[in-house]
């Protein structure tokens, strides 16, 4: 039986505690387990200088009028103003938050039942596992240009469903301003579900079993037996995936560029193009920097809470 | 217990209900069950399907027929001109440029992030300093933290060492921002090792490297496998970091393969197209299906959390 | 003799948590000394910290008369063996044998003789070319042993060595190690929690807790007159019967209850009146007899009898206190039935209750 029930395992001899060291030469101090601290350069060197430093020093310049390049020239608010008073920008928030929700709310439904079905004992499990998860592994480029091609109203699905002979056949979402988030949706679930899906199956798997033989015992049915005892238990995972999905969603990108280019018009512009638009081909780095913030103060009311709740209720070590 | 008993009474008394519970196929719960999954299967599977079919396809047939039928005429002319002559802009050299450039981004990218990572995950774990629990718990944020807002920054940095544009700038940023998610799949799996075994190295007279080498590399070669899989996919599957960080001429496959399939100039050829986009998804395709429950067992290993 | 190891005024903070306070700690040349302790009383960290795999916050440690406080561990002169063998599991029993050896530049010869003397002592050599996973636990441990004993180094630390056994094994080991240390005469410092391991094998025993030694003796000397409360309610299985009383008389007796116990005899310090003290009696000091004898004798219940094969225990009631007597097997009492427990008083222990001291 390993004894340290009251103090945090400590996994190495290189760790300083407290802060006397009377008898410690202070000099060895540094140097002791040097190779441990130069290996860790890279480490330190990312954290401070790009994760820290980069997202400090962007912020920074989002409140200059920096254009080509960035200068000191500090505009307060400016920026921002400028920002919300974009019908472009107006237009990709709202389209994030739309194409958000409805993916979330589908991503959770939708591997959720494929996990619960999963989950039956079915065979062929390993085979239809492979096919639901195979388009994560594929680029968002490939999915969205796949599914340009498959929902092309000339030659894709509508021109099929027409040649059959139901001629007044609509289904052209990429081409309807009003549609076509639907259809970049159509897409990004094809790719995005079957990784949820094995995400929720893992947290179906590891619910006890003695779990199902109490609800059998207790003759509560299936559906009851998820609703109401499983998928309490699964929160953790639940929240795991909600904050993946939440975090992938906000740095959507690729999928809208290769699929739509955010068209027709502006209609599935979304904020990751905006600045991508203004910091490399508009000139305007202000306006970049300031929109970029803004995705960052999204993702952290995201973040925060839910760190909150992962890691602050509980007392470290 | 007691309705387990009666259950076995009650069967015992009735002759028929003898041996094992007779199953049927074809019962209802079973066609659901089966038809869900199978009904799912189509839409997961309907765009290679056709993928596939539209690439082995003259451009006649595609404008006459039916996207989801097999070609009645098979050609591989527009994988070779996917391949070898399709257009970006001005350069009609196919995609085998970009192919090659993704070769070479990924790579490189691959085994230094690993390794980079790795060393992390080993040093948070057995060879704790002051503050490296902090670095870790910023990692693990950053990860979270839109790429947008660290772009500008990389661009300066990527300038001022003089790699802005160039191959080296890519790798060292798919270094960094790999990071994370390495580095958390690293430290959780080596702090599932037995900390005696570390212990055990340093008596032996074994040092940071020594050890690192000698103990823990041989026994996490699966996880080295696992973040392969991870790093070759995820780099291959870029796409912002090389439309920012290099120029048309080392574009990697991806950035090629939008530029190929939305220009703007000439006549569409789906068939091409589709060729060229089957020939991109080849290489994380193939990594997954020969990778088969790694894969599985990596994108689960990065989502959960340390 | 000289000090094999001296450990002065070691203290071990972690942040704000004391681990190890002040200790200090002598082991002979050639002696075996057993760290025991309950789980969490920092024995286990003493030992990490004598093998500086434990940087300390304050203090020295010599080995050998060397300062090692802030010596790596391959520098100081000792060989460790873990509680989960921490066998090299890529290597094989040989390539466990010879790391340390080949990290430390010895020359090939060299290191196939260290491994074959090893590997002979411990009986090995069939298993030299196996990996630990097509070992069993006992050869584990021994191959782990092997690994510390190849070093030819002075100092063995065991990190509770056989915690990880089954009991037979565990005590086929415990044979083995002590037919080790008596071959080889090294300094050897023990880790456990088991008071059998500890009392079988030791030289001396230190028992802890809280981070502080609170006694160390050899194991006669800690079993029959333990430091204070604590070591006499730790040692010794089943426990110690713990009587609450006062000292009267001018220290010349022992009342409990209704009960005097006559102290004369009582192998300790001068005992004076304490208006609260502890009167501890060992259960094969106290003899059942059907009459009572004014001064030796306490009366009690028979509650219940336990025979272990060898002897049988009983437990019995005396004054609203629960105490057990080790009689032989032979003798079996009616439950319910009054009896007087004679008590041994050279071998009782008296401890002040405020202190815990014994007196």
């Amino acid at each position: 039986m390993r004894e340290r029930p009251f103090f945090h395992p400590d996994r190495g001899a290189g760790c300083y505690w407290g802060k006397s060291m009377a008898s410690a030469p202070k000099g060895m101090r540094l140097f002791r387990n040097l190779n441990a601290k130069i290996a860790a350069l890279p480490m330190i060197f990312t954290t401070l200088v790009v994760f820290v430093g980069g997202t400090l020093w962007t912020v920074f310049y989002s409140f200059t009028d920096s254009k080509l390049l960035p200068r000191e020239r500090f505009v307060g608010f400016d920026q921002y103003e400028r920002l919300w008073g974009s019908s472009l920008w107006v237009t990709s928030i709202q389209n994030i938050m739309f194409f958000g929700a409805m993916s979330l709310v589908f991503t959770i439904v939708m591997g959720f039942v494929l996990a619960a079905l999963m989950d039956q004992k079915i065979r062929f499990e390993d085979t239809f596992r492979t096919i639901m998860l195979y388009p994560f592994a594929l680029s968002f480029v490939v999915t969205g240009l796949v599914w340009q091609w498959i929902l092309n109203p000339d030659l894709g699905i509508q021109h099929v469903v027409r040649e059959m002979g139901w001629t007044t056949f609509n289904f052209d979402p990429m081409n309807n301003p009003d549609t076509v988030l639907y259809g970049l949706l159509i897409a990004g679930l094809w790719q995005g579900t079957g990784f949820t899906m094995v995400l929720m199956l893992s947290g179906l798997r590891g619910i006890d079993e003695d779990i199902w033989k109490a609800v059998k015992v207790d003759g509560i049915p299936t559906w009851k037996a998820y609703l109401f005892v499983i998928i309490p238990m699964m929160r953790p995972v639940f929240i795991t995936v909600l904050v993946l999905a939440a975090a992938g969603i906000i740095r959507l990108y690729d999928l809208v560029v290769a699929q739509t280019s955010g068209g027709p018009g502006i209609s599935s512009q979304v904020p990751a193009m905006y600045v991508y638009r203004y910091m490399f081909s508009a000139q305007n780095l202000g306006q970049g920097f300031a929109a970029s913030t803004m995705m960052l103060l999204s993702v952290l009311i995201v973040l925060i809470p839910w760190a909150y709740l992962e890691f602050g209720g509980k007392k470290r070590g | 217990m007691a309705s387990v008993t009666t259950n076995v009474a009650a069967n015992v008394g009735r002759s028929s209900a003898r041996g094992p519970k007779p199953r049927r196929v074809l019962s209802p719960r079973n066609i659901m069950l089966y038809g869900t999954l199978i009904l799912m299967c189509l839409y997961y599977l309907l765009p290679l399907w056709v993928m596939m079919m539209t690439s082995l396809k003259g451009m006649p047939e595609i404008r006459i027929g039916n996207i989801f039928a097999p070609p009645v005429e098979i050609t591989f002319e527009p994988w070779i001109k996917a391949w070898s002559s399709a257009c970006t802009g001005l350069n009609c050299d196919g995609l085998s440029r970009g192919f090659w450039n993704s070769v070479q981004i990924t790579v490189p990218s691959v085994i230094i992030s690993i390794i980079v990572a790795s060393v992390n995950g080993y040093a948070l774990v057995n060879w704790k300093f002051k503050g490296s629990e902090v670095f870790f718990t910023i990692l693990i944020f950053g990860s979270f933290i839109p790429y947008q807002i660290m772009l500008y920054p990389m661009v300066i940095l990527l300038r001022e060492l003089g790699l802005y544009g160039s191959l080296g700038g890519l790798v060292l940023v798919h270094t960094i921002f790999g990071m994370p998610i390495l580095t958390l799949l690293f430290r959780n799996y080596f702090s599932s090792l037995p900390e005696e075994l570390f212990k055990a190295a340093r008596v032996d007279g074994a040092g940071f490297w020594g050890i690192y080498l000698q103990i823990m590399l041989p026994m996490s070669l699966p996880m080295f496998v696992v973040a392969l899989i991870l790093q070759v996919t995820g780099i291959w599957n870029d796409f912002l970091f090389g439309v920012v960080f290099t120029k048309p001429e080392i574009y990697p496959m991806t950035v090629q393969l939008n530029n190929i399939v939305n220009s703007v100039q000439g006549v569409k050829e789906y068939n091409v197209n589709m060729a060229a986009t089957m020939l991109t998804g080849l290489v994380p395709l193939f990594i997954y299906f020969a990778s088969g429950k790694l894969f599985v067992r990596g994108i689960a290993a990065g989502a959960v959390k340390g | 003799m000289t000090n094999s190891i001296e450990v002065k005024d070691l203290t071990l903070n972690f942040g704000a948590v004391s681990v190890l306070k002040n200790m200090n700690l002598d082991v002979a040349e050639g002696e075996f000394v057993v760290l025991l302790g309950p789980s969490g009383c920092g024995k286990s960290t003493l030992l990490n910290c004598l093998a500086g795999l434990l940087d300390i916050t304050d203090g020295q440690i010599f080995i050998k008369g060397k300062n090692v406080t802030w010596a790596e561990p391959s520098e100081r002169g000792i060989g460790m063996v873990f509680q989960s063998y921490a066998l090299y599991p890529q290597m094989t029993v040989r390539g466990n044998m010879s790391f340390g050896l080949k990290n430390a530049r010895v020359p090939k010869d060299e290191i196939e003789r260290r491994v074959a003397r090893a590997a002979e002592i411990l009986q090995l050599e069939p298993l030299l070319d196996r990996k630990p996973a097509a070992l069993s636990g006992g050869q584990r441990q021994r191959v782990a042993i092997g690994r510390a004993l190849v070093r030819d180094v002075d100092v063995f630390l065991f990190d509770e060595p056989l915690s990880n056994l089954d009991a037979k094994l565990r005590s086929e080991l415990r044979v083995e190690i002590k037919r080790l240390h008596s071959r080889l005469k090294n300094t050897m410092v023990y880790v456990t929690h088991d008071q059998i391991e500890a009392l079988t094998l030791a030289d001396r025993i230190a028992v802890m807790r809280g981070g502080i030694i609170q006694q160390l003796a050899a194991p006669q000397e800690i079993y029959n007159r333990p430091s204070n409360l604590f070591v006499a309610g730790f040692i010794g299985s089943p426990s110690m019967n713990f009587l609450h009383g006062a000292t009267v008389d001018n220290g010349k007796a022992f009342q409990f209850g209704e009960t005097k116990i006559d102290l004369a005899g009582y192998e300790g310090g001068a005992i004076l009146e304490r208006s609260k003290a502890i009167l501890g009696l060992r259960p094969e000091h106290l003899t059942i007899q059907d009459q009572a004898e004014a001064g030796k004798t306490i009366s009690a219940i028979v509650e219940i009898d336990e025979p272990m094969g060898a002897d049988s225990l009983v437990w019995l009631l005396a004054n609203g206190t629960q105490m057990s007597v080790r009689v032989p097997v032979e003798r079996r009492l009616e439950l319910g039935k009054k009896v007087h427990l004679k008590v041994d008083i050279t071998k009782a222990s008296i401890f002040d209750k405020v202190t815990e001291q014994r007196v």
